[in-house]
């Protein structure tokens, strides 16, 4: 057994058959912790690094368990077959996973000793040195890019967007694949004005060829709840079909091969 | 071998085809009993293998014949569309008692008229004490019936019906016609030495068999009449033409071999819809059509002489046709059968016998013609095996994006080796197709007797806990108090010997229709058409085909697996509860419905409050709330009734063991263990036609019904629900998506359960969306094969949309579901069948 097989980490859930984060069939390991405090946030349980209750469906569970990567990659590779025939394989979210970056750095090794494609789901809001542990094992990076504007951008996820964009450029250059992801959240970043900025840059970064963007959805809200805390976007309504169409038309005019959802 | 993929759009004639056949309700007609009754009783005394032969003339001679509006094929088998014949000579008692509500029935109702009904009557008194049923019952152990009667078993479909479940030698009909039939019966006959022991039976077998090919050559030159006539009127000259050719090909097959695909087509229908005038039994399958329809199609094409858009319009026909055939069964089996189905299973794809991958044009146009009719029938599959082309997975998986439950997809790295583990030659097994709903065999060969019986694995167990007690009866052995009961194998061990002991029931039920059929309806016509009847002399019925098999399905086995799973740990690993108390919590329905047993929920009910008054505008303050809260906590502990019963406690700590479905080990071995309870038993049975028996593992839709007939199961189940539907984990619990629940699935042995396996999977259509989606759905489906699993069927269709459907049927008249191995129109199903397709586990994508 490799000693990272041992390495320890938090997670609070692993997700099999997931064809939306990566190429292929994929299962998603989802790491507590995370930097940004994003109101829209999906998956509240995964902000803080602490263990947690949550109370769902008259149910309390535990959110956070810690795990070896040894523990994790035997529940992983129950699909292979399944990763081996459409080419896919694990994808690290949360959370982010670069808050825990030996962790991650170890499961993605242990998963490219199984040929697994690797990806991960992060903000990139992380001193580059962390990040770069995890390169040497990452196949796709599927990145975050929210707002280009630091001070809405903080507003709405708790964090500037200097570090982000700066570390974008960085990756550019070193990761494998790069691929830009935008939730699309009305209020915050809807406006055709708004994409096309993110989208601009993205088409500035060398090697990006993809563009992503993630209509906003409310399936978290419960969640909140169950943490005993407030949604803070129980008014916003998810963006209509027609609006997402029109904002991947201003994604594509950038350049980029642009697409509505993962 | 080389392909080309023309996807043709779909042919308006077909929409208008499709509309005309389902404008009215199926009507009842009574031609076939009349015209059967009359030749029966003119050659009374006669050797019944030629008794049938001029009973199936009298009735080609003289059964209305009819061509629909603008169809390329002809050959009805009613008058009206989706009609159906009846067969007095298998059962009719059930059709009298049931003449006034056949009509209104929540299964496949069908319009009967008051003249039918009384023509019926006449008819059928000539039948009493005369039918296959009748003489069945008669040769059954006393101690099978009783076993019937408690629904321990239900051998009901060969018991009422014909046998049907076969594939015949269609590609030898499209070569030599039945002259080429008739010439080698002639040799047969010409070389039956007087001095045979078996002359007699062999000769008369013979001859009916001529007698038979005859009266369908006859009945195809009726249509070559009939389409000249109305040429002769017909005011449209495309359709005078039409018409014209439609006359010249009735006129030419099936009594040659065909020159054209469409005399190739028009032959076909000819062998399909007689074989279901001969008999009714259904499951009538059309195997590998690409393959022996490719050279004709081929043939054309070199020469110039057809388009793909034609032999689309062609098949397209066909597939229709398909729909047009309609068989009425009993109520009861109505449900367990339920949606009009004939399961004809038609396959594209797979291997050559020599191993090649056989996919050609023709497998693609099948799928194409499917998508065009969006309809039940044919029972569509394809094989897949390491070599399948991707892009017909691909355009497999585009039709299973439409929704319509087809097609049913089968792993030849799974049914070849364990056809061949059956006796099968290599090149045979390579040549398998389908029959009905999941059943492997080759062609033109077997006598499968593939549906031979419903087994319900949940009743043996229920007799574990009775001592083989049911209902004040003594059903099954006496295997002891479960109370006395010290460890999970004695446990155990009892549920092998009920199963044992029910199993050679349901051997001594099969066989005993197996030898009323082969007395009283032996059946020359189909006999004809399947190797080697006419080189012994004798019929299908009477052990003529090269393989033999009994093949009866269980079913339940996620039940069982999650129900050991569950004494194993909480009876005896745990000791949570007794065996005797798990008993009465059974007995009990695990306190469902009884007064006091709902399990109070203070703060649910507290949420539910203070909604409401949020919802009318009342400003509710965290005080409200704790003010609320404890008003209810105190009703509650005021209401000592109101704590959840032992039983319900029971259940509780049940439904909190893992189950199958989940990719768990042990669970998953486990029901490997329980399956083999009913597979390895099984084989070691003969019947009658010098075969064996082989398990299969699927419920067709009867494990609604029969559910309705099971207690409460250990595995959680409450009483007179449905039972788990083929090899699929129980509805809902399955929880942790497709991988896990196809990984458990693949767990079991799907090579000794050789009549084949049944894994239903339910998609949101999402999970379908775009190529990529398309992508990991062949993907998973490779991974279950790569994993051994025999079958995969699909669902795709939102819980939302069903529900829907349920609440305004008219909007969704042509809505199409897989219910088990086939499609039927969603509401024609009744409502606790579309009840447990709505709650079977719908797998999304995350």
């Amino acid at each position: 057994m490799e000693a990272y097989e041992n390495v320890k980490g938090r997670i609070f859930d692993i997700q099999r058959f997931s064809i939306h984060d990566g190429p292929g069939i994929r299962s998603i390991v989802f790491l507590k912790g995370c930097v940004l405090r994003c109101k829209w946030c999906c998956n509240p349980e995964s902000q803080s690094g602490k263990v947690e209750v949550m109370t769902l469906d008259g149910k309390v569970k535990t959110m956070g368990q810690d795990v070896t990567v040894k523990e994790i990659m035997d529940e992983i590779v129950r699909d292979m077959p399944y990763y081996k025939r459409s080419g896919g394989g694990i994808t690290l979210s949360g959370g982010e996973c670069l808050c825990q970056a030996d962790f991650s750095a170890a499961l993605l090794q242990a998963a490219k000793d199984y040929g697994l494609n690797t990806a991960i789901e992060s903000t990139a809001c992380m001193s580059f040195d962390k990040i770069e542990k995890l390169l040497p094992y990452l196949d796709l990076y599927l990145m975050d890019i929210k707002h280009m504007d630091s001070e809405k951008h903080k507003k709405f996820t708790g964090q500037p967007n200097e570090l982000i964009l700066e570390n974008a450029r960085k990756l550019a250059e070193k990761a494998k694949k790069l691929i830009i992801r935008v939730p699309v959240v009305p209020t915050f970043n809807d406006t055709p004005e708004e994409i096309e900025a993110i989208a601009r840059f993205a088409s500035t970064l060398p090697g990006v060829e993809e563009i992503h963007l993630l209509p906003y959805h409310r399936l978290g809200q419960d969640k909140y709840e169950g943490l005993g805390r407030k949604y803070e976007m129980a008014h916003i309504t998810p963006p209509s079909e027609q609006h997402m169409e029109m904002l991947l038309k201003v994604a594509q005019n950038t350049g980029l091969k642009a697409q509505i959802g993962g | 071998m080389a392909y080309k993929i023309v996807d043709v759009e779909k042919p308006a004639r077909i929409t208008r085809m499709i509309d005309r056949m389902y404008d009215h309700l199926p009507e009842i007609e009574a031609d076939r009993a009349v015209l059967l009754t009359e030749s029966y009783k003119m050659t009374e005394g006669e050797p019944i293998i030629k008794r049938r032969a001029k009973a199936f003339a009298h009735i080609l001679e003289n059964l209305p014949i009819t061509i629909r509006e603008e169809e390329l094929i002809v050959g009805s088998n009613s008058k009206t569309a989706r009609g159906c014949q009846v067969f007095p000579e298998y059962s009719f008692e059930w059709l009298e008692s049931e003449f006034d509500t056949v009509a209104t029935r929540s299964a496949d109702p069908f319009y009967i008229s008051e003249e039918t009904k009384q023509t019926l009557s006449q008819v059928y008194k000539y039948w009493k004490g005369k039918t296959t049923s009748e003489l069945a019952t008669s040769y059954m152990a006393p101690q099978t019936l009783v076993a019937m009667e408690h629904n321990i078993f239900t051998p009901g479909n060969y018991f009422y019906n014909g046998v049907g479940h076969v594939t015949v030698d269609y590609a030898k009909v499209l070569k030599v016609g039945y002259r080429g039939i008739i010439a080698e019966a002639e040799l047969a006959l010409g070389k039956l030495k007087v001095s045979d022991g078996d002359y007699a039976k062999r000769h008369e077998f013979l001859e009916s068999v001529i007698i038979s090919c005859n009266a369908v050559i006859a009945y195809s030159k009726r249509y070559a009449l009939l389409a000249a006539e109305m040429a002769q009127k017909e005011q449209d000259e495309n359709r005078k033409a039409e018409l014209m050719m439609i006359s010249k090909n009735c006129s030419r097959v099936p009594e040659y071999g065909a020159e054209t695909f469409w005399e190739a087509c028009q032959s076909f229908w000819f062998v399909q819809m007689l074989l279901q005038v001969e008999s009714s039994g259904h499951s009538i399958s059309p195997g590998r059509f690409d393959q022996y329809m490719y050279p004709y199609f081929k043939k054309d094409l070199d020469r110039g002489d057809i388009s793909y858009e034609e032999a689309q319009l062609l098949m397209d026909c066909i597939w229709v046709k398909l729909n047009d055939l309609n068989k009425v069964r009993d109520a009861a089996s109505a449900e367990g059968f339920a949606g009009y189905s004939l399961f004809q299973n038609l396959i594209a794809g797979g291997q050559d016998i020599h191993g090649n991958d056989a996919t050609n044009d023709l497998s693609f146009m099948c799928i194409q013609a499917t998508m065009h009719v969006l309809l039940p029938q044919p029972s569509f599959s394809v094989r897949v095996w390491n070599g399948t082309p991707h892009e017909f997975m691909v355009k497999a998986a585009e039709l299973t994006r439409t929704g319509v439950g087809l097609p049913a997809y089968y792993n030849d790295e799974v049914i070849i080796p364990a056809l061949i583990s059956r006796g099968l030659t290599m090149e045979d097994a390579r040549d398998y197709n389908i029959i009905g709903c999941v059943e492997p065999q080759k062609a033109a060969k077997t006598e499968g007797w593939h549906d031979a019986a419903f087994f319900n694995m949940c009743r043996p167990l229920e007799l574990v806990f009775s001592n083989g007690m049911d209902n004040g009866v003594q059903v099954g052995p006496k295997t002891g108090n479960v109370e006395d009961m010290n460890s999970y194998e004695e446990f155990f061990n009892a549920y092998q010997a009920q199963m044992n002991y029910a199993i050679e029931l349901l051997v001594n039920a099969d066989n005993s229709i197996d030898v009323a059929h082969a007395e009283r309806c032996p059946l020359p016509y189909l006999s004809s058409m399947v190797e080697d009847c006419i080189g012994r002399g004798k019929s299908v019925q009477e052990g003529g085909a090269i393989y033999n098999f009994t093949g009866p399905q269980g079913f339940g086995v996620a039940n069982m697996a999650d129900a050991m799973y569950a004494i194993k740990t909480l009876v005896f690993e745990q000791k949570k509860f007794t065996l005797g108390e798990l008993k009465d919590a059974l007995a009990h329905n695990f306190g469902k419905d009884e007064a006091g047993s709902a399990p109070i929920d203070s703060q649910a009910i507290t949420e539910k409050i203070v909604k409401q008054l949020m919802e009318t505008g009342v400003n509710v303050t965290k005080d409200n709330i704790a003010q609320i809260y404890k008003e209810v906590k105190k009703n509650e502990d005021a209401n000592e009734s109101n704590a959840p019963s032992k039983y319900a406690q029971i259940k509780e700590m049940i439904d909190q063991v893992p189950k199958f479905g989940n990719d768990i080990e042990e669970i998953d071995t486990l029901a490997r263990e329980v399956a083999y309870t009913y597979t390895r038993p099984l084989e070691t049975f003969k019947n009658p036609r010098g075969g064996i028996f082989q398990a299969g593992l699927y419920p067709v839709s009867a494990n609604v019904p029969l559910g309705a007939q099971t207690g409460a199961t250990p595995d959680g189940r409450y009483a007179y629900t449905p039972v788990a539907d083929g090899v699929s984990p129980s509805a809902g619990k399955d929880i942790k998506g497709p991988t896990a629940s196809a990984n458990s699935v693949s767990k079991l042995d799907h090579f000794i359960a050789s009549n084949g396996t049944l894994f239903n999977m339910k998609f949101h259509p999402s999970a379908l969306k775009g190529k990529s989606g398309i992508e990991s759905f062949v993907a998973l489906i490779r991974g279950y094969f790569d994993q051994k699993g025999s079958h995969m069927q699909f669902n795709v269709v939102s819980r939302e949309t069903l529900r829907d459907a349920q609440a305004h049927p008219e909007k969704y008249k042509s809505l199409v579901v897989r219910v088990a191995g086939y499609s039927a129109l969603f509401t024609t199903l009744s409502r606790s069948l579309q009840d447990d397709i709505i709650n079977r586990t719908e797998q999304t994508n995350f």
